[in-house]
């Protein structure tokens, strides 16, 4: 469903991807593990042409998506929560719902307010509180939830679980079993290795922006001194 | 009593237009973050279209269907230049859309000296509303009552869409991160364009508007353009309510100054700006501006070096060029290079402020005009020699700058910039209105240069000497620690402080050695004039040499030479021509899609691209 074939991608003069390529498929949960600064931001960026790469090529559902802007490549159904949640901190919850609203799409689950509410309770009680009131966890849960308003077919996670409560990863691990069973593709990018065998199909580890193993969890299991060499104990 | 209550209601009428103009200002900046000059242009083009249809269109209804006809042309017209001219320069380094949006105040003037003519129009009365209505005895014209209802109608319609619809919603959004609603599927593009529709259609019906009370002339540009300023920053960039809260007090205040304090009308409004930006540094309902918050961080600056061997040789070919002219050149020529080399110091004394200290001063002017005036003042009444007058002039414009850098440096961003410039058009008013010790609009005359100064040629020499000179310490001063430590400062003001920079102490200091060198080229500009006048001090003045410093280039050092010496080479040859505005804002417009790193930025990046140079050269 996703393709990403050899991007280059450039922070100023630094070289942060270095001829990355992965696939993703429809309907898997795919995680993108690596340290600090290993490139996944970059990568995930990348794809929603944020960071613009000078040299590769991805394309999604067979289009090529190089080069387009942002709006349009999130029109196509591929939706992004950033990893600093970057929630509009002076709109209110429900406002900040609105803003991610797009028409519905032809094989993607149309949600509503509602739906996300009954997703995220807690959001649900503090749908009138400006996003700057919320805790961390009601953020994460708000940027989640603002992208899903936009009816994506496919979610780029970027650290879901970065600086968050115990309790609101098991809630997040929950949510992303039960976007799966609806037949959304996700790629996620972890540092917490515990997260991503909880949600995953199978991982992509890069370090320095190159890839250094792409197969399934089992496989990744099977061999311990990959885990222990590219990610953090 | 009686005429108090009269008094607010003319004041709270005469907000209208203002407010209207500063809240379209205020959304155009909130969303794009382009601070445009232009906003003035565009309200008196409302007022010269609303004039036009109203001869066409008769009788009340064609009153109103014209106010509202300007204000929608001038929301189309608006929609164009957002699309021709801004939309290719927003990924430019902040602030550089300025240059675009001053390109724009040029083409218009010129556009409506062509179409409407020099004449000043006579604004028609409004039809059925000639009279005046009797409040407690007092005659308040009834013109004045219907924009006492109309403004708040506007206002709460604003309101409307921005807090209760999804419009305003992803208006509000795109305020905060742009960028990020854009990641959401939003065409940003289309929002940008439609705010700054809106926001020109706004300045169209306020300057159609004012018709009735005012009329319209070739000079409201500018002369609306500092109170709206004024009024944004006293409300707080992007906020309605303080637009208009601010709005109310300015013209409140400015009708009671008008009856009992005549000379304060000019410098009034400042100072309110003064008092308020003091107490509250991002106005009254403004927030903190966090560089980079809105998703536009640009290039990381490059770190500067010495000039390699190479571009000292070229340099010193020049400067050598430059001193041998006497003997090939005419004498005309000679008062040319004069001026130019007096504008490059001036221009090159904003940009160590800008683009070393990262210190936007809006009002570089009053330095400039302000050394100018300080020779002159010496001269004029205390019959100091010329040589004195002319050491002393750069040094009360630094002191002067030191004063008001004090002020400002408390803010940061736009309304540091603003604070900069509210100082320069006090000044500026000072001078105009102080008729007896500053000439007023008649300026000083007279003030010659010594005898053995006075020869074209020796003249030039002294020129030329305190140019280069100024020029090349500015630069030398880039590489010495104290350079070092103004940009750290500039790049990361917490970092700075923390390895123990004295940030604000080095950010004053500069400030006021970038005055003290503005002042030094106003000496010599005053000198080889023999005389000044207030317009030294004007906005368009300092504007000038921003647009100069941006044009150039912020992020070279030499780019403040570079567009001096361009800007003043076009400017020569354009005056000679009728429509010379229009010309030169067409060039600064296309200077700036073009080369949206400014002259030395872009040739540089160019020649980079075909391997001419390497990085670290110029």
């Amino acid at each position: 469903m996703l393709r990403i074939d050899a991007i280059n991608s450039f922070y100023g003069k630094a070289h942060v991807l270095r001829d990355l390529s992965f696939n993703v498929c429809k309907g898997h949960v795919v995680a993108l593990l690596g340290r600090n600064g290993a490139g996944k931001s970059t990568t995930m960026k990348s794809i929603m042409q944020l960071v613009r790469p000078s040299l590769g090529k991805i394309t999604f559902k067979d289009e090529d998506i190089t080069g387009l802007p942002s709006h349009q490549i999130a029109k196509l159904g591929l939706g992004y929560v950033p990893e600093d949640r970057r929630i509009f901190t002076d709109l209110t919850v429900v406002e900040n719902l609105l803003v991610g609203r797009q028409p519905p799409r032809e094989g993607a689950v149309t949600w509503s307010q509602e739906m996300l509410f009954d997703l995220f309770p807690n959001l649900a009680e503090r749908r009138n509180n400006r996003g700057k009131a919320l805790s961390g966890g009601e953020q994460q849960m708000l940027t989640i939830a603002r992208t899903l308003m936009g009816n994506p077919s496919f979610v780029l996670l970027d650290e879901p679980s970065e600086g968050v409560a115990p309790v609101i990863i098991e809630q997040m691990i929950k949510v992303i079993g039960q976007l799966k069973s609806e037949g959304l593709t996700v790629l996620l990018s972890e540092q917490n290795l515990h997260f991503a065998q909880a949600v995953s199909d199978s991982a992509v580890i890069i370090e320095s922006g190159m890839k250094m193993f792409d197969g399934t969890l089992e496989a990744l299991n099977s061999k311990p001194e990959i885990r222990d060499a590219y990610l953090a104990a | 009593m009686e005429l108090f209550v009269a008094q607010i209601i003319t004041g709270l009428a005469n907000a209208s237009s203002l407010f209207l103009v500063a809240c379209g200002l205020s959304l155009i900046f909130g969303v794009t973050r382009i601070v445009n000059f232009a906003h003035g242009s565009l309200y008196m083009l409302g007022a010269y279209l609303g004039y036009t249809f109203m001869q066409v269109l008769p009788g009340a209804l064609g009153f109103w269907s014209s106010i509202l006809l300007a204000g929608v042309s001038v929301g189309v017209i608006g929609i164009l230049v957002e699309m021709l001219v801004l939309r290719p320069v927003y990924k430019a380094p902040e602030l550089f859309q300025l240059v675009a949006t001053f390109g724009v105040i040029l083409v218009i003037q010129d556009i409506a000296l062509i179409v409407f003519g020099p004449e000043d129009l006579l604004g028609p009365r409004a039809p059925g509303l000639r009279g005046v209505f009797r409040v407690m005895g007092e005659p308040v014209p009834k013109y004045d009552i219907i924009l006492l209802v109309i403004t708040p109608i506007v206002a709460l319609a604003l309101w409307y869409l921005i807090t209760q619809t999804r419009v305003g919603v992803l208006v509000r959004a795109a305020t905060q991160d742009r960028e990020m609603v854009s990641a959401l599927g939003v065409n940003q593009a289309w929002l940008f364009t439609g705010v700054f529709g809106l926001g020109s259609a706004l300045a169209g019906l306020g300057g159609a508007l004012q018709l009735p009370k005012g009329g319209a002339d070739l000079l409201m540009d500018f002369h609306i353009l500092a109170p709206v300023f004024v009024v944004v920053v006293i409300g707080g960039m992007g906020s309605l309510p303080g637009a208009y809260l601010a709005a109310v007090i300015i013209s409140v205040l400015n009708v009671f100054a008008v009856t009992y304090l005549p000379q304060s009308t000019l410098v009034l409004m400042f100072v309110v700006m003064i008092v308020v930006l003091t107490i509250r540094p991002y106005g009254l309902f403004g927030r903190e501006e966090v560089a980079g918050e809105h998703g536009q961080v640009g290039e990381p600056e490059r770190p500067i070096k010495p000039a390699s061997p190479r571009v000292q040789l070229l340099t010193s070919v020049f400067i050598l060029l430059l001193a041998m002219m006497p003997i090939y050149s005419a004498s005309f020529s000679l008062v040319f290079t004069t001026d130019v080399l007096i504008f490059c110091l001036f221009a090159a004394s904003l940009h160590f402020l800008l683009g070393l200290g990262g210190l936007v001063s809006f009002g570089h002017a009053a330095y400039y005009g302000g050394g100018a005036y300080v020779a002159a003042l010496l001269v004029t009444h205390a019959n100091t020699p010329m040589e004195l007058a002319f050491l002393l002039a750069p040094l009360g414009a630094g002191i002067a700058a030191l004063v008001i850098g004090w002020v400002c440096l408390r803010l940061t961003g736009v309304y540091f910039a603003m604070l900069t410039l509210a100082f320069a058009q006090l000044l500026w008013s000072l001078v105009f209105q102080w008729g007896e010790v500053t000439g007023g609009d008649d300026g000083i005359v007279n003030i010659w240069p010594s005898e053995w100064l006075k020869p074209t040629i020796v003249y030039y020499y002294l020129t030329l000497l305190f140019c280069v000179g100024g020029i090349l310490l500015l630069r030398h001063i880039a590489h010495s620690p104290f350079g070092y430590a103004l940009r750290a400062a500039r790049d990361s003001k917490r970092q700075a402080e923390s390895t123990g920079i004295d940030t604000r102490k080095i950010q004053l200091l500069a400030f006021g050695f970038a005055g003290f060198m503005g002042g030094l080229a106003g000496a010599l500009f005053v000198f080889s004039k023999g005389s000044v006048f207030p317009n030294e001090l004007e906005i368009a003045r300092s504007f000038d040499a921003l647009i100069v410093v941006f044009l150039g280039g912020v992020k070279t050092l030499a780019g403040g030479v570079a567009g001096g010496v361009f800007f003043k080479g076009i400017e020569d040859i354009l005056l000679k021509f009728e429509y010379w505005r229009l010309v030169m804002g067409l060039l600064i417009i296309f200077v700036v899609v073009l080369a949206p790193e400014g002259i030395v930025g872009s040739l540089r990046k160019g020649a980079e691209r075909l391997n001419l140079i390497k990085s670290k050269d110029m």
